[in-house]
């Protein structure tokens, strides 16, 4: 599970650079999550424009995250590609997650709030 | 198999597979799957949903009915006229209460945050995304079949 940490201005970009997030891997990606956002900053922004392919395990390793980070720093995510923002809004979890259009969006986003 | 032999096959006709019931085996299956006709055919906005409700259907059978044993899956698929038919066997364990789970969104967007659940997602994405689910079970194999609307 390869996960590309950035910190810019404070708020810390977290890219999946994996075309997957599924059953087998779900579990490596929320420990791989707990390393790189250890001691970071407030914000934290998934950007999952490489993932193709997320699953309910990949769903909930997700939520996993966010509640992992809480109540301290939050979880938002960008850059979702057309079958895992499906998996969002029929879950509804498009309503629990700030989900950004753009990796450099989010970052723009998150500087202004 | 065909009922209805006025109804002809697409012109590869139903792709049926075989194969062990365990993490890897699926996770093989799919990608063969996902590269073949009919699928490779479909839209990707199709191809993804096929992707997503045979991943949760398959890692079900690997995770409930195959615990703690081994057996094979098969799967049939049919590109007809009503959408993408799809046809699963294994022989595990049964589903609990002889019927598929209930496939509620365990989600209560207005709960806190810290009591969101991390599982139980998996049912509801395959009752949302299908039709005519249906399961029974025969001589210790459980029979699951659904339609996919493609387009």
């Amino acid at each position: 599970m390869k996960l590309k940490p950035s910190t810019i201005q404070g708020v810390l970009t977290v890219t999946v650079q994996e075309n997957r997030i599924d059953a087998a891997s779900a579990l490596q990606f929320k420990e791989r999550m707990r390393d790189v956002t250890q001691g970071t900053a407030h914000r934290v922004i998934l950007d999952l424009g490489q993932v193709h392919f997320l699953d309910s395990s990949g769903l909930g390793a997700v939520v996993a995250v966010m509640k992992l980070l809480a109540p301290d720093r939050k979880l938002e995510l960008s850059n979702l590609t057309p079958t895992v923002e499906k998996v969002f809004r029929l879950t509804r979890m498009d309503t629990i997650f700030t989900i950004h259009p753009q990796a450099g969006m989010a970052g723009q986003n998150a500087l202004k709030a | 198999m065909r009922s209805r032999p006025d109804l002809p096959a697409g012109p590869e006709g139903p792709l049926t597979l075989a194969f062990p019931g365990d993490a890897r085996s699926v996770r093989r299956a799919l990608r063969h799957v996902i590269a073949a006709a009919p699928l490779c055919t479909l839209s990707d906005a199709d191809r993804g949903t096929t992707e997503l409700v045979l991943a949760e259907v398959l890692n079900n059978i690997v995770e409930h009915a195959y615990v703690g044993c081994t057996g094979r899956i098969t799967l049939s698929l049919d590109l007809c006229a009503s959408g993408l038919a799809v046809r699963i066997t294994d022989d595990g364990l049964a589903m609990p209460g002889g019927a598929v789970p209930s496939g509620l969104l365990p989600t209560n967007p207005a709960a806190p945050a810290a009591t969101l659940p991390e599982g139980g997602f998996g049912w509801f994405l395959i009752k949302s995304l299908t039709r005519d689910l249906a399961y029974h079970r025969k001589e210790g194999r459980n029979h699951l079949s659904f339609t996919l609307p493609i387009g």
